[in-house]
């Protein structure tokens, strides 16, 4: 059954078994407006939890996206390259950034549910 | 910190759920709805923006013999009546103190509009340089300033306004009624788009906007589709690639000043010619969808060579697009460049001016 996960940094994370997809949330893409570019990592780029995965960009500025998880990073959403304003159309559905092969599934531990992660949002 | 200035039209912006920021002291939309659809609108019917925050001058007296003719760069004196003319107000080095538009309005009166941070500072200054004789006034809190550009923008504005404007040429004005009082309309914008500046009493502006919103056609727009539109023609923002350390030599824009007459500035300039200059504007696209942006280094293989200006994703274009100062050994068209923020690298190539060209701005 799988599971998401929330960052400060507003990443999700959904973990099934030891697979990990991550993208941001959709408060992060509303803050960020029009997406115009997504730096997707490496496929085999190794990192660890709360390092820069990749970057974003949208009109207004350049972001980075932190890992949720440590993890090697398995397969990339190359539909972005050419569509980056799926990230604005449907950030936590089709926008999947990254999959990871998660490290250490313990480290779900340092991250929000879906509750904790919407009552941080509302402190902000 | 002094507190932002707002416009006539602040309560309609947060109305309809603007993202506001600060702009040159004053509390501005950067966007509606979104830059991108707000950048179509323009470039594909037409899009509104509030521009009250800009500052304009009125100025009575001699204009040809002494005047304003030896304050800007340009000739002032040899502006028609109903024709305007863009050029510069320098310091004594040749630094741009503001870029602007002069409004022949008579024989002997002047509209001067100028970018909203420098406002003040540029009245100071021009003032200083005036004979006692005239007379210049600051008329920025009194005129409202609303721009419709975009292709569709003179349909809109004969059904609301008349049929005059339809023969208006690019650069020329007329004085009429708009909403009841009097008003400037001038066939210019920033966007490369056909559109109109309209100057009407600051208390009018607010009917106006309703009045322009009220078309299906017509769509409000920030200043972040502002920024892209300009910069895709290749048009200098002042605070990005203008300011008081650059001459309009450097920045690659010599059409808009007038050698045959006197300026302030004008021996500095031709010192700088004489001497070769130091720098050069380059324009340049980025092999991807990433953008180059303000203060990012420009580097010619491994030799820093200046530095970006303004930046930013054309949607035209579909890559990243960029305006910055560079050695001139490096501004020559089709030479590659290379882009540096910290680990963030990105090729580019120089190109001509302007990065769109396809826009309604003659039609």
């Amino acid at each position: 059954m799988p599971n998401t996960y929330y960052t400060k940094e507003h990443e999700w994370v959904t973990v099934d078994g030891t697979s990990a997809s991550v993208g941001i949330t959709d408060f992060a893409a509303h803050q960020l407006g029009d997406i115009t570019f997504v730096e997707l990592p490496k496929v085999g780029k190794t990192v660890k939890q709360f390092e820069v995965l990749c970057g974003i960009e949208s009109v207004k500025t350049a972001s980075d996206i932190y890992a949720p998880l440590s993890g090697k990073v398995v397969a990339v959403n190359d539909a972005l390259n050419d569509t980056p304003e799926v990230v604005n159309a449907s950030p936590e559905e089709s926008a999947w950034m990254a999959k990871l092969e998660i490290a250490d599934a313990s480290e779900t531990s340092k991250l929000m549910n879906r509750d904790q992660y919407l009552e941080y949002l509302k402190g902000l | 910190m002094e507190p932002l200035k707002t416009t006539p039209l602040v309560d309609r912006h947060r109305a309809l759920g603007a993202l506001m920021a600060p702009f040159g002291g004053w509390d501005m939309p950067i966007q509606y709805e979104g830059i991108l659809a707000e950048h179509r609108a323009c470039r594909e019917k037409s899009a509104l923006f509030d521009i009250c925050h800009m500052g304009e001058f009125r100025y009575e007296g001699d204009i040809v013999g002494g005047g304003l003719e030896n304050v800007f760069t340009m000739s002032v004196a040899s502006i028609p009546v109903g024709r305007s003319r863009y050029g510069f107000l320098l310091n004594e080095r040749g630094g741009i103190i503001d870029d602007l538009i002069v409004f022949r309005l008579a024989e002997n009166e002047a509209m001067i509009v100028v970018n909203a941070a420098t406002a003040p500072n540029d009245f100071a200054v021009i003032g200083s340089r005036l004979p006692g004789s005239a007379r210049f006034e600051d008329i920025s809190a009194a005129t409202g300033k609303l721009d419709l550009q975009g292709p569709l923008s003179r349909d809109v504005l004969m059904s609301l306004i008349g049929r005059e404007i339809t023969s208006l040429p690019y650069f020329r004005f007329i004085e009429t009624t708009v909403m009841g009082s009097p008003a400037i309309v001038s066939r210019t914008g920033y966007t490369g788009e056909l559109g109109y500046e309209i100057f009407l009493p600051a208390e009018k502006t607010a009917e106006l906007w309703d009045a322009l919103l009220a078309y299906p056609s017509v769509k409000p727009a920030g200043l972040g589709a502002r920024d892209l539109l300009r910069l895709e023609v290749g048009y200098s923002l002042y605070g990005n690639d203008l300011d008081e350390k650059v001459t309009p030599l450097e920045a690659g824009l010599d059409a808009f000043v007038n050698f045959d007459k006197a300026f302030v500035g004008k021996e500095a300039l031709l010192a700088q010619r004489a001497a070769g200059l130091p720098r050069a504007k380059v324009a340049f696209k980025v092999g991807s969808r990433r953008s180059p942006r303000h203060y990012y280094e420009i580097w010619s293989g491994e030799a820093r060579v200046g530095t970006v200006t303004s930046g930013a994703f054309s949607p035209m274009l579909g890559c990243g697009m960029g305006l910055g100062l560079v050695d001139p050994a490096s501004a020559a068209p089709g030479a590659a460049l290379t882009i540096r923020h910290g680990s963030l690298v990105m090729e580019a190539t120089v190109c001509s001016l302007p990065f769109y060209a396809g826009g309604s701005l003659r039609a």
